[in-house]
């Protein structure tokens, strides 16, 4: 193929590329939406009511809109630490772990710090730092593991997500145990004064809110404008190349953990001092597993990814409408999968007609 | 077989990849199809072998027009195809290549197939077993291995694109020996090459593409100048050969032994001294590229010392080079010296050292369109890198060194390019020479090595050559060495 040919068809590309990419995504929600109704249709339940019902339930009232958006919190936060991962063309699969961890370590420093110190807006401060660390630990442990073990990030941050779960656990039922019996709805309730207060009539934390839009805007700023952003996509997409370039492609993988660790250690403070002021088993509330779905969703693109993180968010607040219908409310997970296989199934689709052109 | 080309076309988009082609390859020669690169050869092999459609015009086998819709079609109408890159398994042994490639029964009829490779091996005196794993051979042998699973599936076509590309002196010889065997059998051999000596040597007649078009037919006796001519539309002259600055050494190497899980070279001493060019010759896998890559940090030696502009650097790393001055580019463009997925632009913006925090896009275009326009790269600052063609991957290549270098190491750097692009880049080496810089690269091309170094080493069977005064050797010389003679 000649030079000449290569250019009529990138000019080409590039020209309808951002057209096409947002018809291809469209087509993708379309046939999840459809797939979505033809089991809710074998399940004996008319689509619409449903998916009316999913809107009603997320947007229907404040309490309904703000919890929505404290949803969103953790997940772009989530979101925003795994598209520094992926750009460096890793899986971070151990973020639900890192969360965990957060939490862990957030708990830990409430229980530690309680006594101590007496103010208790620098104790939630010393929580959150304690929170970071905990997740800057743990991710660097897949990210050592890969570079100095060849264990592929994947498996090391599967095993670690067992190991977090493991830990809390051990937590729950020993050193933290309630006193009197333990039990496994987790541990005792953080006091009053570490909670961080809710806007009048809403179930959302202003502090939180404005914590999870600094990262958001920070990421798309790191990523999009900056070096670090440039090198470290490099570095996904051809680490050899990149290293002969002149990158230091070790401590940018580590840094790329690094900062998803520390994006997930926030995370998991803000669950424990805004939402379950606790340590439970299931500290990560899914949140690390679904940031991965709504990244892959929006091919890794971090303004796109903040906006679908509402729409992945009302649909986890809004299900739980789904239960007057006689529906489980783990009915959105279905869609949610849907979507994403089938953004990926249409991307590939649309691969292999480019290639064959 | 005949094959007659009518009026052949081929768009993409606005390029006119094959413009109103007529061709008639008669059947028992050995047909050379000349061209730069994009020149429209590839495109028409293509379309005979199925992969591409002609937008119109016919193909005729012995006088019937057909349609070939795939390349498995352009297979079972006796069409064959040798790819520059293998596509064989190599994981898997020869004999199950064979059987994969072909139609048959739940239960593969082993025995009968392994004695059929036997005896076309034995008939093209190739040394294939049908028990060897493929990624045990030479890119040379794995070519064989494909001509022979062709024949095998009976084509009476067979097309070579660029088949020298990568393969010893040797393998090239037996290769070309082969080709003529084929044709006096009775096969059509079409060969695809932009080398003009090659053609020369081997073609009974040739095609000459420009621009899509084929702009003449030439039969023997050839004229070099003329090929030039057609395929350029002017004339082209090869630098001449001068050395600079040499007095000062950059590089010293005491007792270096290098090893990989196959290969063990030991004691090598050499001093490279600035500004000159060493030739790295030997069969692909002699342990070139461990001593290219000992150069650059990349492979730590076993043993010995290196010392860089009088340093010693023995077990610093690639950064470590790099930072003093030692830049490298690899054979794999798209593998390891290039990033695909990412435009010109950030190739630039990546290769410059920066201390600022955010990108500075304005001064990276303009400074991306000053080395494109400098290095004479076909693209714009927003084209994707894997969208050049080779020859411009290689220019982009270029154009990445920073400023002042003291080594310059290079893996077969003009492999794939045509001639123009070839000559371009050695003048642009030549230019590093006279600021000081000494080279240091990898040919297959015994021409390409006696032509720009000053200095040789051949790499035989773990062994490292005493330095070759580049002036006074010759091809002969070199290929023995090669081949293991006169060690």
């Amino acid at each position: 193929m000649s030079v000449e040919q290569g250019f009529g068809r990138a000019s080409r590309l590039t020209a309808k590329s951002a057209w096409t990419n947002f018809g291809i995504r469209f087509s993708a929600i379309l046939l999840a939406l459809l797939f979505t109704s033809l089991i809710l249709v074998i399940a004996k339940a008319n689509p619409f009511e449903a998916y009316k019902s999913i809107i009603h339930g997320a947007f229907g009232s404040t309490i309904k809109f703000t919890s929505v958006v404290a949803s969103w919190v953790p997940l772009v936060i989530a979101t925003s630490g795994l598209l520094f991962t992926f750009t460096a063309g890793l899986w971070n699969i151990g973020m639900e772990g890192q969360i965990i961890m957060g939490s862990v370590f957030a708990v830990g420093a409430f229980r530690f710090l309680d006594d101590i110190v007496i103010a208790p807006v620098l104790v939630i401060i010393l929580a959150y730092i304690a929170g970071a660390v905990g997740g800057i630990f743990w991710a660097s442990l897949p990210g050592l593991m890969k570079i100095y073990g060849g264990v592929n990030e994947i498996f090391g941050g599967l095993g670690l997500n067992f190991v977090a779960k493991t830990v809390a656990i051990w937590l729950i039922f020993g050193p933290w145990k309630r006193p009197g019996v333990a039990s496994g709805s987790g541990t005792e309730w953080i006091d009053i004064k570490y909670r961080l207060p809710y806007l009048e009539g809403t179930n959302l934390s202003l502090v939180i809110l404005i914590i999870a839009v600094i990262i958001a805007v920070l990421t798309a700023i790191m990523l999009k404008g900056t070096h670090f952003g440039l090198r470290l996509k490099a570095i996904g997409k051809n680490d050899k190349a990149a290293y002969i370039l002149g990158i230091p492609t070790t401590r940018y993988f580590l840094l790329a953990f690094g900062i998803c660790g520390l994006f997930a250690g926030i995370a998991g403070a803000i669950l424990v001092t805004s939402k379950q002021y606790s340590l439970i088993p299931d500290a990560g509330f899914g949140y690390g597993f679904l940031g991965l779905l709504v990244a892959m969703l929006v091919n890794y693109h971090p303004i796109w990814s903040s906006i679908v993180a509402v729409f992945f968010a009302a649909l986890s607040i809004g299900n739980t409408e789904l239960q007057y219908m006689g529906l489980n409310s783990y009915f959105a997970g279905v869609l949610q999968g849907f979507l994403v296989l089938f953004v990926v199934l249409v991307d590939g689709i649309r691969k292999q007609l480019v290639k064959k052109r | 077989m005949k094959i007659s080309f009518q009026h052949i076309h081929k768009r993409f988009g606005k390029v006119h990849a094959n413009n109103d082609i007529n061709l008639i390859i008669p059947s028992g020669t050995i047909q050379g199809i000349l061209g730069e690169n994009g020149a429209g050869k590839s495109t028409l092999m293509k379309i005979l072998t199925g992969y591409y459609q002609a937008d119109s015009g016919d193909i005729l086998l012995d006088d019937q027009v057909v349609k070939i819709a795939s390349p498995e079609d352009a297979v079972s109408q006796g069409i064959g195809m040798l790819h520059q890159d293998p596509l064989d398994f190599p994981p898997m042994r020869v004999i199950d290549n064979f059987l994969l490639g072909s139609r048959g029964g739940l239960f593969p009829k082993r025995s009968e197939v392994e004695k059929e490779i036997i005896r076309l091996s034995k008939e093209f005196d190739f040394q294939i077993s049908p028990d060897t794993f493929v990624e045990t051979m030479t890119v040379g042998e794995r070519q064989q291995l494909e001509i022979l699973r062709l024949l095998w599936l009976g084509v009476k076509v067979l097309i070579l694109d660029e088949p020298t590309t990568g393969i010893s002196a040797n393998q090239r010889e037996k290769l070309f020996a082969t080709l003529v065997k084929l044709a006096d059998a009775g096969l059509t051999v079409i060969f695809v090459s932009h080398k003009l000596e090659e053609v020369e040597q081997l073609c009974s007649r040739v095609a000459v593409f420009r621009q899509g078009e084929v702009v003449g037919e030439v039969t023997p006796p050839y004229d070099t100048d003329q090929f030039v001519y057609m395929m350029f539309g002017k004339s082209v002259e090869v630098g001449d050969k001068k050395t600079f600055c040499t007095e000062k050494s950059i590089i010293k190497l005491k007792n270096i032994g290098l090893e990989d899980y196959r290969l063990h070279l030991g004691d090598i001493n050499l001093e490279i001294f600035q500004g000159e060019v060493i030739g790295l010759a030997g069969m692909e896998g002699s342990g070139q590229r461990l001593f290219l890559r000992m150069l650059t940090g990349l492979l730590r030696p076993v043993a010995g010392k290196i010392s860089l502009a009088g340093e010693d650097f023995t077990g610093k790393t690639y950064p470590a080079f790099q930072k003093a001055g030692v830049a490298y580019l690899p054979a794999a463009r798209l593998e390891e010296g290039l990033i695909p997925g990412m435009t010109l632009t950030e190739h630039f913006i990546l290769s410059e050292e920066h201390d600022e925090l955010f990108v500075d896009q304005k001064s990276a275009v303009d400074l991306t369109e000053a080395r494109i326009r400098d290095f004479y790269i076909k693209g714009t600052p927003v084209s994707m890198i894997e969208q050049l063609s080779g020859g411009n991957q290689q220019r982009a290549l270029l154009a990445l060194l920073r400023r002042k270098l003291n080594l310059i190491l290079m893996e077969h750097p003009t492999r794939g390019l045509d001639i123009e692009s070839a000559i371009w880049i050695w003048s642009k080496m030549k230019e590093r020479c006279r600021d000081c810089s000494s080279v240091v690269f990898t040919s297959s091309d015994l021409d390409e090595i006696i032509q720009y170094s000053d200095r040789i080493l051949v790499f035989f069977g773990g062994l490292v050559s005493k330095p070759i005064d580049a002036n006074t050797t010759t091809v002969d010389e070199l290929g023995q060495l090669i081949g293991g003679k006169g060690w």
